[in-house]
């Protein structure tokens, strides 16, 4: 009897989390129009998430695309369709790698960031003192950041597939010496702007979302401790990827039938 | 923390790096600038058997990509494939008795509709049709083919 007494409350209590977690969202977005009163806290949070996650975004697509291209360069050069290796990157990049890898990276760097700075602030109860001033926390603190997580992710994805098909590049032409036209020219036949680059555009920008909204509500509902916080900021990353993969799967499933 | 006009050169640079990146992949990687699939004027084309061809596929003509097919259908009257082909609007000089054949791109590619310039002094109006098509070939047709002729050799013998 214990057993299922123990699992109807973790089952309560996850609904229970699941719908605070939407009601947060509608109060967000319900605070939306807010922050056309304050730019200056948009500019800010654009700072903190997009511009301070651009070096490990940078990075990491140079290098994810120049593995790509030794890898792709391995397995076609045996059927003798190496000019083909473009097409390849272009295309894993574009349509899944750049987004999703990209997104993994925003969750760890920006989203655990975003999560920890807003459990320490309900810990330290700046929160509440906000609200004994009358300034509401959610516009004040939560719809900034939430804002800037769903701009700053398309252009960091973006980011990544572009440096992603240099580093292709760089390898397939410049080291392995697949010829630099045919390069190119492939690539640009293969790959769609509507069918290929919008869908990842369109991908990139629901992961923001996503993320953002994730990171937020966990350090919103943070137990507000020290190791709250702590487990309150795993717990974004973990979340965020695992919805991250989910939602990939969903989307493509839709868009490239 | 930087001093705040800083933070806005550098929040300015992401943006911009932001689109550039995207027009990096709207123009160099994806064919947004080597074929506007956007104005063009439909042809219609019969044939018995499309085989594997698929819409957007390319339409070429001596090889260079002129269009693109725009829609498949069927026609349950004369149990003919109905295939509309986009021909792009620089290219309005077709000949009336053109024809159009179902090609394979090397031994495995993509099909795609080649047209043949024929020799009427008169040119293909919107809407018209093909008076002259060929099908695809189909693998197993053509090896059937084969092994009957193979086996009516035999038998002369």
């Amino acid at each position: 009897m214990l057993w299922l007494r123990r699992l109807g409350r973790s089952g309560l209590s996850f609904f229970e989390r699941l719908g605070r977690a939407h009601l947060f969202l509608l109060a967000v977005i319900a605070g939306l129009p807010s922050l056309l009163f304050r730019g200056r806290l948009l500019l800010l949070q654009l700072y903190a998430v997009g511009v301070l996650s651009l070096l490990i975004i940078l990075v990491s697509g140079l290098f994810v695309g120049m593995v790509l291209g030794l890898q792709g360069y391995n397995t076609l050069v045996d059927f003798g369709a190496e000019e083909s290796l473009g097409v390849m990157v272009a295309l894993s990049l574009v349509r899944e790698l750049g987004p999703v890898v990209a997104a993994w990276l925003f969750a760890g760097r920006a989203g655990s960031a975003l999560t920890a700075e807003i459990g320490l602030m309900k810990a330290t109860e700046q929160l509440s003192g906000m609200e004994m001033m009358a300034v509401d926390p959610i516009k004040r603190v939560v719809v900034p950041r939430f804002v800037a997580g769903a701009i700053a992710m398309p252009l960091l994805a973006a980011i990544f597939s572009a440096v992603g098909v240099l580093g292709g590049y760089l390898v397939g032409v410049g080291l392995l010496g697949v010829d630099d036209g045919a390069f190119w020219s492939q690539v640009q036949n293969k790959v769609g702007f509507y069918d290929d680059v919008v869908n990842g555009i369109i991908k990139s920008v629901v992961f923001g979302v996503v993320i953002t909204w994730i990171a937020l509500f966990e350090g919103y509902d943070a137990v507000p401790t020290s190791e709250g916080v702590s487990r309150a900021t795993t717990r974004t990353v973990v979340h965020a990827s695992l919805a991250v993969l989910g939602l990939d799967f969903v989307l493509t499933a839709l868009m490239f039938d | 923390m930087f001093q705040n006009k800083n933070i806005e050169i550098l929040v300015g640079m992401f943006v911009t790096a932001g689109l550039v990146a995207l027009f990096v992949l709207a123009m160099k990687v994806s064919n947004l600038a080597a074929f506007n699939d956007g104005d063009g004027y439909p042809l219609v084309a019969r044939f018995d058997n499309i085989g594997g061809l698929k819409v957007r596929a390319p339409v070429t003509m001596a090889g260079v990509r002129i269009g693109r097919v725009e829609a498949i259908g069927f026609d349950d009257e004369t149990f003919e494939a109905v295939v509309t082909l986009s021909i792009s609007e620089q290219y309005q000089r077709l000949p009336k008795d053109s024809g159009a054949s179902i090609f394979t791109a090397g031994l495995l590619g993509e099909q795609y509709v080649a047209l043949e310039a024929g020799g009427d002094m008169e040119n293909l109006q919107a809407n018209d049709e093909f008076m002259v098509t060929q099908s695809a070939l189909v693998l197993e047709e053509l090896i059937g083919q084969f092994l009957f002729k193979a086996a009516e050799g035999g038998a002369d013998e």
